[in-house]
């Protein structure tokens, strides 16, 4: 069983595949290199954690996409959800 | 077969059949009993049956052009040898009316109408006559092997969950690609799941008209679904840990792969070429395959679903493909592709949407899925009149 998933090597968040535990190393796999990232925070099953460092005002890369905007700066193990990022407008055309 | 071929039914106008059905078709809900009474009496033939088609003489015409788009389209498709049409014989589509307009593909039609037949007992004897000298003919016809190019495939899903997006959504993007690269056709819909991938789905047109449609086409739906009070993002979601509605667009829209999109097709349309398309469907999953077979032509459906589904399709092979341990432990009657590997670790989303494009292969040459085994045919047509 893995711990959480990275859907697009551009993403910066990984998706938890089962509940994981704060101040736990888990493995994530991106394009064949396994990366060891240390929980800051408990992370539910289908929640997200930063897998690189997010600077405020940067986008949250998901599916290599941008799905939202980080409304501080996030670290590597932390909780990515809601309490630390901003919406992206629907466009109006 | 991982060579891109499959073995089909190649039919008089150069169209591949997975699938080799003689079709009996109600031209109004009404009349869907005999239909199935009809059908039942035959090796080899199906019906469609409809308690809400509703074409009678007194409905909005928008509702009966819908009715004839859709079933002239299912009439037509490939898998589908050759049709009976049973009218009652007051309805606003009249079967002589759908029978040529079927006819004028090719296709070998005939219609029996209850009224003039002199009841259900005289009609179902004709009907029952005609269906069995047409499976009689039907069946003479051989598999050959034949290219992934001829392949129509509609793409949905239901009962989505966190592992959609994860697993079954991505893999399915990946068999999605082998097909259109194949040169074969696609069809995506389900337009209430596509606020929030409204400018990266833009972005994949093949030109900017039909850039300007599909942000057009999902706003209007937007708009819609707000007067209803429907929430895109529900609060489920975000405790499941979805984000944003750019997220769960994006987990939604992974199983339409990479390739452009040709074009923005009504409910029931048929395309104009091969490829990638999208076509304007309400999210309820019966009547979305119902338009996307009808005017895909499509001779197989891909469903992703999380939570576990059990529908068919009267006349295509509704493959159910999930990514969710649990489910598949839970409802390994109904689950056709395994891709909860993709969690377990055991496969790469690569590995698995390679080894579902294979067996997209295996049922296309006949190969039965689950919902064909148990026998399950759901359709319904969204009528463009809803309050009538």
């Amino acid at each position: 069983m893995r711990d959480a998933i990275v859907i697009n090597l551009k993403d910066n968040v990984a998706t938890a595949v089962r509940d994981l535990n704060k101040d736990t190393i888990v493995k994530v796999e991106v394009s064949g290199k396994v990366l060891e990232i240390k929980l800051r925070d408990q992370i539910k099953l289908g929640h997200k954690f930063a897998i690189k460092r997010i600077r405020k005002g940067e986008y949250i890369i998901k599916y290599g996409e941008p799905i939202g905007r980080a409304l501080r700066d996030i670290e590597i193990g932390e909780h990515v959800h809601i309490h630390n990022v901003g919406v992206l407008d629907l466009p109006e055309a | 077969m991982s060579d891109g071929s499959f073995l089909g039914y190649v039919r008089e106008d150069g169209s591949v059949g997975t699938r080799n059905y003689v079709l009996v078709i109600p031209s109004v809900g009404c009349s869907s009993e005999v239909a199935a009474r009809i059908a039942s009496n035959v090796n080899g033939a199906v019906s469609l049956y409809f308690n809400s088609l509703y074409s009678c003489i007194e409905a909005p015409k928008g509702n009966v052009e819908r009715a004839k788009t859709v079933l002239s389209g299912l009439a037509q498709n490939p898998n589908v040898a050759s049709v009976l049409v049973v009218g009652l014989g007051c309805e606003g589509l009249p079967a002589d009316e759908l029978a040529d307009d079927i006819a004028k593909s090719g296709k070998h039609v005939e219609a029996v109408v209850i009224q003039k037949e002199g009841g259900t007992i005289n009609t179902i004897r004709r009907g029952t006559a005609i269906v069995s000298r047409m499976v009689e003919d039907a069946s003479k016809l051989k598999r050959e092997s034949v290219g992934v190019e001829n392949l129509s495939v509609a793409v949905e899903c239901g009962g989505s969950d966190t592992t959609s997006g994860l697993a079954a959504n991505p893999a399915t993007g990946v068999a999605v690609d082998k097909i259109i690269n194949a040169g074969g056709t696609v069809i995506f819909s389900e337009v209430t799941e596509l606020v929030g991938a409204e400018k990266l789905l833009a972005k994949r047109a093949v030109n900017s008209e039909v850039s300007d449609k599909i942000i057009r086409v999902i706003k209007a739906t937007r708009e819609v679904t707000k007067k209803m009070g429907k929430e895109t993002m529900a609060k489920g979601n975000v405790e499941g840990g979805l984000t944003t509605v750019q997220e769960k667009a994006l987990g939604f829209i992974y199983k339409t792969g990479s390739a452009p999109i040709q074009d923005v097709l009504d409910y029931g349309e048929k395309p104009k070429k091969k490829g990638l398309f999208l076509m304007n469907t309400p999210g309820q999953d019966i009547e979305s395959i119902t338009g996307m077979v009808a005017g895909g032509r499509s001779q197989v459906v891909l469903f992703t679903t999380g939570r576990g589904n059990a529908i068919g399709f009267p006349i295509a092979p509704v493959i159910k493909i999930c990514g969710n341990p649990r489910t598949v432990e839970l409802m390994k009657d109904n689950i056709d592709v395994n891709v909860a590997t993709i969690i377990e670790g055991k496969e790469t989303i690569k590995e698995a949407g390679e080894r579902l494009f294979n067996y997209i292969l295996e049922v296309a040459s006949g190969k039965f899925v689950s919902a064909e085994r148990f026998g399950f045919r759901e359709i319904a047509i969204t009528n463009v009149y809803q309050y009538v």
